[in-house]
């Protein structure tokens, strides 16, 4: 079976460790705050100027001044700063931000990553995106691995426009958890109940993949 | 107005001199934070042919989607503007300028732009469209985009939230945003707020902007329309 969004977000949140500094974008990304492993202790930053950002208020704590980089009013934790747009890309550009999560329609072998434009449909924008992908040593792209159709969305070249080049290094999929190294993806493990086959058969990428692929495991 | 007092007391003072084809640089992110009083002003004085840098592009019937359907807009500079039906039919039909700037080099072109420098180097964007036709150079072996600081704003619209007379500003919350870099870099930076007290009254210690920077300063009464109201269930 392929991971749910929220599977998705439960596989990334193992990545977490004690005192990161953690930027998460929109969509799946958002869920993995819900699965912060016991007993650490992880900050989020908002790129609008927000360290320490917290769950979504009570109606009577709703305030217009607070709101995330999705526009969708927050609240903060203990210890939480606010500061400027340009304070906040000085942590984002400068790499003080320990890992980044974000979401991409298509990345390939060469690190790079698209995620912000489909041709032929209206550009939004870019927003943070591509300073993020900049700024991060540690990146984790969550993402489909394949189109409905069958399109592989893990490539040996991107076809969209790009947000970053040479950014990308692991990729969990509702398919797999992959690792970019030497230009290759490695396949690391595999949603439960999915096999090897069908994991090469949607990745059009090249795929290394080793004699043993552990499935991945989920406590409900 | 006298010695270092900024106070104005009407929008007409506030806006005096703003002419067709100016280019502003408005604060705030999404409807968070946004001069909401001095883009009406603007709106009311039908001026057209702008350009505006600002984050985002407000909402049909808010924020500076009001100037958008006056189309006192030539060209908007912005990181986002997925949430405004009207700006995407303007884009389409060519009527609106479209200068997609990622969000980080947007704040940096501002805040360059009022620290004097005429560019900088950054990382973001390199190998994408952004950084098509422009300048890269090698530092440590890996390759910076050239981003040029934008030029000063003819008029830097700002909301902050307490100012005292001499114009040293307070935010608060995420309110401040683009707003603190917005307004070192206006020509005529005027900046709403939700009150003024007497000089001497803020403490030194917390002024986030120092009132050297604002040149005209107007209390306000805000709406704060909120654009995603989000809460726990």
């Amino acid at each position: 079976m392929a991971l749910s969004r929220e599977q998705i977000a439960q596989r990334i949140a193992k990545e977490l460790r004690d005192g990161y500094y953690v930027n998460l974008g929109i969509g799946i990304p958002t869920l993995v705050a819900n699965y912060i492993p016991q007993g650490m202790e992880v900050m989020f930053q908002s790129e609008n100027g927000i360290l320490g950002m917290g769950e979504f208020p009570t109606e009577d704590k709703v305030d217009p001044d607070l709101i995330n980089a999705g526009k969708q009013t927050v609240t903060v934790v203990k210890g939480a700063a606010f500061f400027s747009s340009a304070d906040s890309f000085a942590m984002i550009r400068g790499g003080h931000v320990d890992l980044t999560v974000l979401g991409a329609f298509e990345v390939d072998q060469t690190g790079a990553l698209a995620s912000w434009m489909i041709p032929g449909k209206l550009v939004k924008g870019m927003g943070g995106a591509m300073d993020l992908v900049a700024g991060a040593d540690n990146i984790i792209v969550a993402m489909s691995h394949a189109s409905k159709d069958g399109a592989s969305k893990i490539l040996k070249k991107c076809s969209l426009p790009l947000t970053g080049v040479d950014c990308v290094k692991l990729v969990v999929t509702d398919l797999a958890v992959l690792r970019l190294e030497g230009g290759k993806f490695h396949l690391l493990e595999r949603a439960p109940g999915v096999s090897v086959e069908e994991i090469r058969r949607l990745t059009e990428a090249d795929l290394v993949v080793p004699a043993h692929v552990p499935e991945m495991t989920f406590h409900s | 107005m006298s010695g270092f007092n900024k106070v104005v007391k009407t929008y007409d003072e506030a806006l005096a001199g703003l002419r067709d084809n100016m280019f502003l640089m408005v604060g705030g992110f999404g409807l968070c934070g946004i001069p909401e009083n001095l883009i009406k002003k603007v709106h009311d004085l039908s001026v057209k042919g702008l350009t505006i840098a600002s984050n985002n592009a407000g909402v049909d019937g808010f924020g500076l989607g009001i100037l958008l359907e006056k189309k006192q807009v030539k060209k908007m500079i912005s990181s986002y503007v997925g949430e405004n039906a009207l700006f995407e039919k303007q884009v389409l039909s060519g009527e609106l300028e479209l200068e997609l700037t990622p969000q980080g080099t947007l704040a940096e072109k501002i805040r360059a732009a009022g620290a004097g420098i005429p560019g900088f180097f950054t990382a973001t964007g390199y190998g994408t469209m952004v950084a098509d036709g422009k300048d890269i150079k090698m530092f440590n072996g890996r390759p910076y985009v050239l981003e040029p600081a934008f030029p000063k704003a003819d008029f830097a619209l700002v909301k902050a939230w307490k100012a005292d007379t001499f114009g040293n500003l307070i935010f608060r919350k995420t309110a401040a945003n683009f707003n603190p870099m917005i307004a070192t870099a206006g020509k005529i930076t005027v900046v709403e707020v939700e009150e003024i007290v007497e000089a001497g009254e803020l403490d030194p210690n917390f002024i986030h902007v120092p009132g050297i920077f604002v040149d005209r300063l107007i209390k306000g009464t805000f709406e704060k329309r909120i654009e995603q109201r989000t809460v726990k269930k």
